[in-house]
């Protein structure tokens, strides 16, 4: 095929070109030609199709992503804002931590292993393009039901590409989510947060300055990797029953990124680099455009001098090229050497491909031939931005006026039995099926990691100055109620920080919901993005960064709307953590926060196959409040744990096991104390000398506290109901291994 | 005294190992794997990871770096190794080990707190231990199976170079439980579980991967 | 143009999981001709022209030294069209 350049372009304005085939829209198509006052080359059509695809441009998230924004809480802390790769935050000592959770949903349905593995990846490089040494991973999975077929074809491969390129990277997995339901089957989600840690004087921003400044590309070399997934795969769902899509998936190399971490990290030490981005989705389309928009405007790239592993390809596909453990870095002349012996001693391939110029334009030569011309903003920033209509769907007003209709256990052998299934329902067992195949120990500096609330790393091992994460979400609340479900998501997040200790300090969030051009999705995504940054303001947490997920659905079925938060927090020594749960007998447990009839959208009502009623209303003044009795209680407390999914049948489970030591427990409601999932509550448990210090602080901090029980012995007992720590395991730790192998 | 901890592309543990070297009382010394030169240590840790990805087979190609070289021959003088996880890996693909580790029996990854028995504590490695004493550490790999044909392994048990066992279930497949070995000198250890991780309580489940890197302290010390 | 060819596989006294683990997932897809499955490796190299003894004798060191592990593998080198 004959080159298509920028000449020809003038020259052939008629020509027509494949724009619907690559994703682009007719009127799209126009402002193309309009923005450049001719047709694109077919490179830079490319380019467009793929940046202007939803996962790259956030065409349909904008509008309402602007709230984040607007009503962003003031916060100190905050040292780089929604818009760069992954935002950061000041923890103080001078450290700076970057963190940032994204999707890699439809890859990891086409092809698990390497879809989740590459989700890795590309997060990690986010992370790293920061300036920051990557610190430990999170991965929040949802699928279909556990005993789908589909499902074990998924999850097991999902789990190991996860494991496979996170353990190989050398990143501790400190937490994450797995969950069924039934609106996943056919669009799972892997959703990966990745956290690192640098000094303030270290952040990097992806920015092209300085004309003569020179445009590297290092890492990996550049092959056929998922030519046109963004754009076409992101934005496509899946025919119902249809035979799948498979493009080119994106095929992932640990050992290459650990290799660029460590000779990236050394580039920065010796701070040779001005500006740099990693090379995610879009591949160079985006790196090139993104720097250049980021910087005085200019660029002029050679990119017949990209390294191919793939001769054979054309600038187009080397242009939408997804291949992985690549970077692009902005080098000054005088540095350009150092840089290039850096790369030399790990063995990392680099080449100079471009440089930085005056004016205000990206221009791509092929062989001398000019193929690209563009203002670099309209690609990377001044895509498409669309307000699509939205409507409440009809479901809502239904499922809210209906009740929870769910049998209610009494008397000890139906509570005994009530207990034991819930331990046993696969979004509540023990997930160590899952979590094994992880390592927790690498960097030796985990603190806490699954099955705990939240995972905690330490930072510095003079001062022990730690963070903690955390990733929560609940669809079913969205679903009842996106607005405040999403609002219940942040502070469940936020809550589970503070057990450990640590405060809340800022949010990223993965937004994954159905399809935008269905008005009720549109609704439910708006709804949930309203309540997060009305949460966020309310609770003075700032969005620092995130992903958003659309077009999760199979036909015309949307999955549940789920956003996922994930909340970051600051510990100053983590040698005080309160752990999740108690090794000693003789311990008093308690319950802050106080219980109502909250089964809609409970474990116990999905198990019943109910998914009615009204959400619980997050009242974020109270959590807040218990929030700060948490971490004033911390001095004194020898467990806190935070009661979700599950409620407080779930949340004793957990505790028992931990260390094997039982509980006796006095409730004077069973039912609905145990199955109940009322927001804002935590099982402390404290020595009895502490108690009338424990109901001082709830005074202090006006939160409901009531007397559960004494630790010690081996079973759970709740009233009459004799439940062996034998009896339990054996349900808690037998589903997943009978599901999965 | 000094104790080397080698880094080949990869290497992952490295900086862990040089902490459980500075707890133990030595001084860590980082060694790349490119160079051949072993800084006049006492000493040499492999430590753990996926050097080269695990490409080939696990340390193939590691076996191969200009600084093995000098460890081989270094060993050969009597200069305590160790080699752990990836390392013990490096070790066999080197000779300096007699087997080989293969893929977990069940081919999952397995990161668990592992309990071993140290068999043997007559090596520089572990003669900070009882014999017979139970400790726990994470295990954390998914090539941990040691393999050996009937004549070396009984050479190892006759010999009493199994040098650790697992306790209770088998996590891996490896022969006779086998968790670690040495050399017939007994100053090359392998081991797969790893000690570097256990060395505080709040960081691992224990602090008893602590004596490895003590042992090697009063080892030097005679 | 012809190459060398080198398959590797473990030797038959060693355990071999993936094996296993093939062998038992053909039934579930509805083949029940194996009795067992082992797998291995095989590597492909191309020289220039045809190869030559010599070669073929440099192959076997590199196969005994680097391609295989002696310990628990067994190679065959050969020549495929």
């Amino acid at each position: 095929m004959a080159l298509d350049t920028v000449a020809i372009a003038q020259s052939s304005p008629d020509n027509v070109q494949p724009f619907a085939e690559l994703g682009l829209k007719a009127d799209e198509y126009a402002r193309i030609k309009e923005i450049l006052g001719r047709r694109p080359t077919s490179s830079e059509l490319a380019m467009y199709s793929v940046m202007w695809s939803e996962h790259c441009s956030y065409k349909s998230s904008k509008t309402h992503l602007k709230q984040f924004g607007e009503k962003a809480p003031k916060s100190d802390a905050l040292l780089v804002g929604i818009g760069e790769n992954a935002g950061v935050v000041d923890v103080g000592q001078g450290y700076a931590v970057t963190f940032k959770i994204e999707s890699h949903n439809h890859p990891s349905f086409i092809e698990p292993y390497q879809g989740a593995a590459t989700g890795i990846g590309g997060i990690v490089r986010d992370i790293l393009t920061m300036g920051a040494r990557p610190i430990a991973v999170m991965d929040p999975l949802r699928f279909g039901p556990a005993d789908a077929p589909d499902t074990r074809r998924v999850l097991p491969g999902i789990v190991a590409g996860v494991g496979g390129y996170g353990n190989c990277l050398g990143l501790p997995n400190i937490g994450g989510e797995v969950v069924f339901d039934e609106t996943y089957i056919g669009n799972p989600l892997v959703n990966a947060l990745c956290v690192g840690v640098m000094k303030h004087s270290d952040i990097k921003l992806a920015k092209a300055a300085g004309a003569g400044n020179l445009v590297v590309l290092y890492g990996a070399k550049t092959g056929g990797d998922g030519i046109g997934g963004v754009s076409v795969l992101a934005s496509e769902t899946f025919g119902a029953g249809g035979s799948t899509k498979r493009p080119s998936v994106q095929v992932g190399d640990p050992f290459v990124e650990k290799v660029l971490i460590e000779c990236s990290l050394e580039i920065f030490a010796e701070d040779l680099v001005i500006g740099i981005q990693d090379l995610g989705g879009a591949g160079l389309s985006c790196a090139t455009s993104e720097l250049a928009s980021g910087g005085s405007g200019g660029m002029k790239v050679a990119l017949d001098k990209v390294p191919l592993r793939d001769p054979s390809l054309s600038p187009e596909e080397i242009l939408m090229s997804e291949s992985q453990e690549r970077m692009c870095a902005i080098v000054e002349p005088s540095k350009i050497a150092r840089f290039l012996e850096i790369c030399k001693k790990w063995d990392v391939t680099v080449t100079v491909i471009g440089e930085v110029t005056d004016g205000d334009r990206l221009e791509i030569t092929w062989n001398g031939e000019v193929i690209v011309n563009v203002p670099p903003r309209t690609v990377a920033h001044e895509g498409p931005v669309y307000n699509r209509p939205l409507a409440q769907p009809a479901y809502i007003d239904q499922v809210n006026s209906q009740k929870v209709n769910v049998p209610m256990p009494s008397g000890a052998f139906e509570i005994k039995a009530a207990v034991l299934k819930l331990a046993g329902a696969p979004n509540l067992a023990d997930k160590s099926w899952v979590t094994a195949q992880y390592d927790k120990y690498v960097q030796g500096n985990t603190i806490q990691a699954q099955p705990d609330d939240s995972g905690m790393v330490r930072l510095d091992e003079k001062t022990h100055l730690g963070v903690a994460i955390s990733t929560d979400a609940n669809a079913n609340w969205s679903y009842l109620n996106p607005y405040q479900g999403a609002k219940l998501a942040l502070a469940e997040a936020a809550r589970n920080i503070a057990t450990a200790g640590a405060r809340p300090l800022a949010v990223t969030n993965c937004l994954n919901f159905g399809s935008p051009e269905d008005p009720g999705v549109m609704w439910q995504f708006a709804e949930s993005v309203r309540g997060l940054a009305d949460g966020c303001l309310e609770m003075g947490l700032p969005v620092t960064g995130g992903n958003v997920s659309f077009y999760n659905q199979t036909g015309a079925v949307a999955i549940l709307p789920t956003p996922v938060i994930g909340v970051l927090g600051v510990i100053q020594d983590v040698r005080k953590r309160t752990p999740m749960s108690y090794k000693s007998s003789g311990l008093e447990l308690f319950l802050l926060g106080e219980t109502q009839e909250d089964l809609a959208g409970s474990e116990w009502a999905f198990l019943h196959g109910q998914r009615v009623g009204q959400s619980p209303d997050a009242d974020l003044a109270r959590e807040m409040r218990l929030i700060e009795l948490l971490l004033e209680g911390n001095a004194f407390f020898n467990a806190a744990h935070d009661l979700s999914q599950g409620g407080l049948s779930a949340g004793l489970t957990e505790m028992v096991l931990r260390h094997n030591v039982g509980a006796t427990i006095s409730l004077s409601n069973p039912a609905i104390e145990l199955l109940s999932e009322t927001p804002g509550r935590v099982i402390v448990a404290i020595e009895a000398s502490k108690a009338s210090q424990l109901q001082a602080l709830a005074t202090k901090y006006s939160i409901a506290i009531s007397k559960l029980g004494t630790t010690g012995g081996e079973s759970l007992t709740i009233n009459d109901a004799v439940i062996s720590l034998d009896e339990l395991r054996t349900a808690h730790t037998s589903t997943f291994p009978r599901l999965f192998g | 005294m000094r104790v080397g901890v080698i880094t080949f592309p990869g290497t992952l543990d490295d900086r862990d190992a040089a902490r459980a070297v500075v707890a133990g009382g030595s001084e860590a010394v980082s060694l790349w794997h490119a160079d051949a030169d072993l800084k006049s240590v006492d000493a040499v840790i492999l430590p753990g990871g996926f050097s080269y990805g695990d490409y080939l087979r696990c340390g193939a190609i590691s076996r191969f770096a200009p600084v093995m070289q000098l460890v081989i021959e270094a060993a050969g003088k009597g200069m305590p190794v160790l080699g752990i996880c990836n390392g013990f890996q490096v070790l066999c693909e080197s000779h300096l080990l007699p087997g080989a580790l293969t893929r977990n029996s069940d081919l999952h990854f397995l990161c668990r707190d592992q309990e071993i028995e140290i068999v043997n504590n007559t090596t520089p490695w572990t003669s900070s231990y009882k014999a017979g004493e139970k400790i726990v550490i994470p295990l954390k790999n998914g090539e941990g199976s040691f393999q050996c044909d009937d004549t070396t392994l009984a050479e190892l048990e006759g010999e009493g170079r199994v040098i650790a066992r697992y306790v209770g279930q088998n996590p891996n497949g490896s022969r006779n439980l086998i968790a670690g070995i040495t050399n017939a000198r007994g100053n090359v250890v392998g081991l797969m579980p790893h000690p570097e991780h256990a060395i505080d309580e709040l960081t691992g489940p224990s602090a008893q991967g602590l004596g490895f890197f003590t042992s090697i302290l009063h080892a030097m010390a005679k | 143009m012809a190459k060398i060819v080198v398959d590797v596989m473990l030797k038959p006294e060693i355990l071999d999981p993936q094996g296993n683990a093939v062998a038992s997932a053909l039934p579930r897809l509805g083949f029940s001709f194996a009795k067992s499955v082992r797998q291995g490796k095989r590597f492909e190299i191309e020289v220039e022209g045809e190869p030559t003894a010599a070669q073929l004798a440099e192959v076997e060191k590199a196969a005994e030294v680097l391609l295989s592990n002696p310990v628990i593998e067994n190679y065959v080198v050969r020549v495929e069209k």
